[in-house]
């Protein structure tokens, strides 16, 4: 490192801005364990100006020094923070009083901090948003700190949303040759959801499960909208409300283990409730008769019968994850992931539909049956393994099937080669002929051969796996849908997420204007014409960039229309002082012998 | 039935008819020197009525409509150009329908793309997983294409369309190029074809003629006379004299799109076969300059007929309520049933509100009712703090120094609205047991949706046990937010369409049906003063009757501070030019008061409200006394 250079880390963190803060106060956290006590955390909206970006970062860093030695002359350091003034001179006596007291510290004391922290502690600044920052006060805080960098041992750290260029962009050659930078890249938001859905969703430690449809809108509005974790977690978190909200039954999701009081201190309702799910009804239907009566008459076999289902359903998500994953490990090595690339999409693709009817699954199944050897042992170990890590306890026979196949495939090699030896022998006899005729003879009796071959080892034993593995998802990836009581447990009303979440505040509007009847429930056709033109109007003025013209509406509807129109005014009255673009709106009212003509007209100076 | 508007056009007298012709020859101007003018038309004899009834007669028989080539001095021009007033009214009105016609050709354009971009959006939507319609019913069921759009900026095919399809309509016209040669022109049959097809264009109401005429025609014509300058194609410019039956017409083009596009159908055959090569070379500079043309002025023609114009006097502020409250309003039963939907939503906002989420509601209607039902249904016995935000002077510092005084009963004033917000984090983390509602109406009210008081919110309102319920009304509304913001607010959105009228909201705005009084409506003066102390409220009003006592005097500067002083004293509604001092403090704030101070020094004070308005004020009040 050079005279004066300031060790600078640029952490790339990437679009999702409202994550930025969880990692920060993270990497905050884990200097303050491992190295230096003395962080400070600055963003943009707080420094405006040099003056205020220094006046924050002492606040911060006297506070930290009070977490330390809280015990020790608290109101001296309190007082002091009011009276100093901010300036880098004011810093330093700060940073200079800090060490001699560590240094005049009694021993023990001095070996315990000196132990977690190096002698002289650096003081790490981390500036949140560096985009954000006026250049100005990057650059003249980087300027003074750098004259006082033997004084101040200053560690800076840049979060960059958008590019490491940005660097160069923000802060000229003479200012960026003063930092020693270094890059450092995060992982991309994708991986961080990834995680999430990995420990949250493909786990059967928790009862709550997302329907196909919920988490495909979940998944959409993070990849299409923000790359927020953060969002996607308050998605989620929207989902368990509202589904402990709106389902009565709701009370039977839990562990495995409350299972059973649950279930035997449900009420009549309840018991009720149930009989009325649906997916309850159509296993109703498929029992005898018998069954049937007791299910529907007798609330006491009814818990009992509950709580097995229930059991059966929590057996089943064990499964499920299990065979999952590995289907995973086979999808994923796929040439171009008919089934997707992350897991996600597979678990996305098997919750919506019986997977092994779509066409995807049949391609990925024909692309498995022409794996090579190495790839298949090594699917079929990892497969192995996930089953023998599983909890669930149908899986020691599947481990032993996949273990034998392994065996076989070793057994295989020694075949190999003997194998090879009759088609080396057989070319042999190919270079002997040197007659024309017989040439081609044999060659056709090659082909013919070939042709008709019956199917080496290796590849019956390559069907023989992928059949296997396709049995296994038809019995153990069977949608949430088909299994009886998944209402209890899966929460699928995707339409309200997606209102809450994802609002679409021009639709509701456009869809008051044009058809108000499909709020206030009722079809008049004259209203919805007479509103539609009244929405026409009001589309050419909301839009506030286009000539506007006129709405016709009849003598019939007029005192309506009069009314909407008094209340589209007062709407105007807002839409009048556009966000984007200020656009007086004139307005002609033409009265003829039989109608009422409204025109508009926006103006743009 | 490219000719159909001719019957709804406007009497074809023998003057109008006349002018059209003037106004004719004089677009075909153009300049081939110094000192001379070619003037290219059909001689004015040929045009009689049953002539451009049948446009089919026309092309058949071009010989007959043969053109004449004359000169025409400069003299001659100017005077034309003069004495002619009518021209302006005429060619400004063509203009006028040409351009709400060309307009609705684009938005055909523009229709036909978005049908596919609907398509697309369809595909995302359905990704989104919104096939599944809502029971409570929300809009959703319409995909974004067919919303009222943002004004989006035009895409690169649409601009190529647009210049062919701006290269193709002078084609049935005239041309900048025309005017290089117009000798030769009138020579070839094709340039026959088209005097005569712009006679029929001329007489259809010259529609196209005028708009399309070559930007640099027009300049060249409109450089010598500042007469014609003045009307560019692009100023608001309309008619005085414009009256009622102008105005239908202007609307009964409408129905009539499709015209052009037939016109041409009519003279394409004729083009392609005789001088296909030359047209083509001719569009392609045509597309150029006139591509040039289109995308040179962003003004759009706009009308200047407004509600000033109008003969019928407004209404008042008074009558237009009354007018209104007698009006019935329409499904009232389903109005109620559908707010009642919504106020079955109270308990879960409240357990929303706890979980720490917020909350937002939007749609049509005024949301205020809704909220003061959930307010007093719900908040009542505990800390809540409602923001009308639709008031025309609130402030986020009026909102955090209510917070602080009110709730926080803190006395004293912070330095930057920042710091206020530290201190309020400060508080409530350290009192886990203190707990905030804000009822936020109009968050996107003119004074809340500044970046900087939106961030001052957001930070507040991510706070946890601070619960915030508020109500958007601008369609552009969710532009104030970016993510950071978003993810502070943690809003939970709620569809509330109530179809009530903005009552309230508006009270403080001017309508458009009302008679505008002076820049303080009533009704501010009255919710200003109903929060003033009886005492304040007899200062105002002796002020008022002062200024009312001497309204006839134009020049009268005020009421002077001590003789107001003095009256006040004699009315006992002061003690000291203290307390008075203080009192008009606090009107000046509210805008309701004016001081001047005079050539001597001496203060006047003055209310800016019109005379009318002040008298209403009075009168109300004398009412509520």
């Amino acid at each position: 490192m050079k005279f004066r250079e300031i060790p600078t880390a640029a952490l790339v963190l990437g679009v999702n801005v409202t994550d930025h803060d969880l990692t920060f106060r993270g990497l905050s956290d884990v200097l303050q364990d491992n190295i230096t006590p003395y962080v400070a955390l600055l963003e943009a909206k707080d420094c405006p100006g040099i003056k205020n970006l220094m006046q924050k970062l002492m606040g911060q860093l006297m506070n930290c020094d009070i977490d330390v030695d809280s015990l020790e002359d608290e109101d001296c350091v309190q007082v002091s923070q009011n009276r100093i003034r901010c300036s880098m001179s004011s810093l330093i006596s700060w940073y200079e009083s800090i060490k001699k007291k560590t240094d005049s510290e009694t021993p023990s004391k001095k070996r315990n901090s000196s132990s977690r922290y190096w002698q002289s502690p650096p003081v790490v600044v981390i500036f949140k948003d560096m985009e954000s920052f006026t250049t100005k006060v990057l650059q003249d805080f980087i300027v003074i700190s750098s004259q006082h960098i033997h004084e101040l041992p200053l560690v800076l750290i840049f979060g960059i949303a958008t590019s490491p260029m940005i660097i160069h962009r923000l802060l000229p050659h003479s200012v960026s040759s003063l930092l020693c930078i270094e890059l450092f890249q995060s992982l991309s938001c994708k991986e961080h959801l990834s995680t999430i859905i990995d420990k949250l969703l493909l786990t059967s430690r928790f009862p709550f499960k997302l329907g196909a449809k919920v988490l495909q809108v979940l998944i959409n509005i993070f990849l299409y909208h923000d790359f927020s974790v953060q969002n996607f977690i308050k998605g989620f978190q929207l989902c368990i409300v509202e589904h402990f909200y709106s389902q009565p039954l709701s009370v039977l999701c839990c562990q495995v283990a409350d299972i059973k009081k649950r279930t035997y201190s449900l009420s009549h309702d309840q018991c009720e409730n149930i009989r009325r799910l649906p997916s309850f009804r159509r296993y109703v239907e498929k029992q005898e008769s018998g069954k049937q009566v007791a299910l529907l008459t007798n609330d006491s076999f009814l818990k009992e019968e509950t709580a097995k289902l229930l059991e059966d359903l929590h057996v089943y998500h064990e499964n499920y994850v299990s065979i999952l994953r590995c289907l995973h490990v086979f999808t994923s090595s796929l040439p171009k992931y008919p089934l997707g690339k992350q897991i996600r999409e597979l678990h996305c693709a098997c919750l919506e539909n019986r997977v092994w009817e779509t066409e995807e699954y049949e391609s990925s199944l024909q692309l498995a049956r022409m794996l090579n050897k190495t790839d298949l042992v090594n699917m079929l170990q990892q497969c192995v393994e996930i089953l023998m890590s599983s909890s669930g306890r149908e899986f020691d026979k599947t481990a032993e099937k996949l273990k034998e196949f392994l065996t076989q495939f070793q057994n295989l090699e020694a075949e190999a080669s003997q194998e090879r030896d009759v088609s080396v022998s057989s070319q042999k006899e190919l270079q002997k002929k040197t007659d024309l005729y017989h040439l081609q003879k044999t060659l056709l009796e090659m082909k013919e051969s070939r042709r008709s071959k019956k199917l080496t080892k290796f590849e019956m034993l390559r069907f023989e796996v992928v059949d296997y593995i396709d049995s296994l998802v038809r019995k153990y990836l069977v949608p949430a849908e088909d299994r009886t009581l998944h209402e209890i447990v899966y929460f699928n009303t995707a339409s309200v997420l997606r209102g809450h979440l994802n609002a679409a505040p021009r639709t509701a509007l456009h869809t008051a204007l044009n058809n108000p009847h499909w709020y206030l429930k009722l079809f008049c056709r004259e209203l919805a014409s007479a509103d539609k033109q009244l929405g026409t109007l009001f589309k050419e003025l909301g839009n506030l960039s286009c000539e506007g013209n006129s709405g016709k509406s009849s003598v019939g509807g007029t005192h309506f229309s009069v009314h909407a129109l008094a209340m589209i005014f007062s709407f105007f009255i807002y839409s009048r002082k556009e966000i984007l673009s200020p656009t007086p709106i004139r307005m002609t009212v033409h009265r003829e012998k039989s109608s009422v003509c409204y025109s508009f007209q926006t103006l743009s100076y | 039935m490219p000719f159909v508007q001719r019957g709804t056009n406007s009497p074809s007298s023998s003057n109008a008819k006349e002018r059209k012709q003037r106004v004719a020859r004089l677009l075909w101007t153009g300049r081939l020197g110094e000192r001379t003018r070619w003037v290219v038309g059909a001689p004015p004899d040929q045009h009689s009525p049953a002539g451009w009834c049948e446009p089919q007669t026309l092309e058949i028989r071009p010989s007959r409509r043969s053109l004449q080539v004359k000169f025409v001095p400069d003299e001659d021009v100017l005077r034309h150009i003069a004495d002619d007033t009518g021209t302006k009214v005429r060619k400004d009105k063509a203009q006028l329908s040409v351009s709400v016609k060309r307009f609705v050709k684009k938005l055909e354009n523009i229709s036909d793309n978005e049908a596919q971009e609907t398509l697309e959006e369809k595909n995302y939507v359905a990704t989104l997983g919104i096939c599944a319609q809502d029971p409570v019913g929300n809009g959703s069921h319409i995909s974004g294409g067919e919303v009222y759009s943002f004004q989006t900026p035009k895409r690169s095919n649409k601009m190529s369309e647009l210049a062919s399809e701006l290269a193709r309509t002078p084609e049935r016209n005239v041309t900048p190029n025309h005017s290089k040669c117009p000798e030769k022109m009138a020579k070839t049959p094709q340039s026959t074809k088209r005097s005569s097809s712009n006679k029929v264009q001329q007489k259809n109401e010259k529609k196209e003629f005028v708009s399309t005429t070559p930007y640099k025609l027009r300049k060249r014509l409109a450089a010598p006379d500042p007469y014609l300058e003045s009307e560019s194609e692009y100023s608001a410019s309309c008619s005085e004299e414009e009256d009622e039956e102008e105005q239908k017409e202007v609307n009964a083009v409408l129905p009539d799109q499709k015209t052009p596009a037939k016109t041409k159908a009519t003279f394409t055959p004729l083009r392609r076969n005789s001088l296909a090569k030359k047209a083509k070379e001719q569009k392609m500079d045509n597309l150029v300059e006139e591509y040039f043309e289109a995308h040179s002025s962003s003004k759009v023609l706009t009308s200047d007929r407004t509600l000033q114009k109008l003969r019928k006097k407004r209404l008042t502020q008074q009558a237009l309520r009354d007018l209104l409250k007698n009006a019935p309003v329409a499904y009232a039963a389903e109005i109620r049933d559908l707010n009642q939907q919504h106020e079955s939503l109270f308990s879960k906002w409240m357990l929303q509100l706890h979980l720490g989420f917020n909350i937002v509601l939007y749609g049509l209607g005024s949301k205020r009712d809704l909220l003061e039902k959930f307010r007093t249904s719900l908040l009542q016995d505990s800390v809540h703090l409602v923001v009308n935000g639709y008031f025309p002077s609130i402030t986020v510092r009026s909102i955090l120094n209510s917070i602080t005084e009110e709730v926080l009963d803190h006395i004293g004033t912070f330095r930057s609205p920042l710091d206020q917000l530290e201190f309020i984090t400060k508080r409530f983390k350290e009192d886990s047991s203190l707990e905030l509602y804000v009822l936020i109406h109009n968050l996107d009210s003119q004074m809340l949706r500044g970046e900087r008081s939106q961030q001052i919110l957001a930070q507040l309102c991510s706070l946890p046990s601070i619960y915030l319920i508020a109500s958007i009304d601008h369609i552009n509304a969710p532009l104030m937010w970016d993510q950071a913001k978003l993810s502070l607010y943690n809003w939970l959105w709620y569809e509330t369409t109530t179809f009530n009228p903005y009552v309230e909201e508006t009270s403080y705005e001017n309508s458009l049906l009302v008679q505008q009084s002076g820049s303080l409506a009533l009704s501010s003066l009255m919710h200003v003063l109903h929060s003033l102390t009886l005492n304040a409220r007899g200062i105002f009003r002796l002020l008022a009757q002062h200024q009312l006592e001497k309204k006839d005097n134009p020049s009268y500067p005020g009421l002077s501070f001590q003789d107001f002083y003095q009256q006040c004293r004699e009315a006992f509604l002061v003690n000291s030019d203290l307390t008075l001092r203080a009192q008009l403090t606090e009107f000046r704030d509210h805008k309701l008061i004016r001081t001047k101070r005079g050539a001597d020094g001496v203060e006047y004070l003055l209310i800016p409200v019109d005379d009318s308005t002040l008298t209403d004020f009075l009168e109300k009040e004398d009412e509520d006394v």
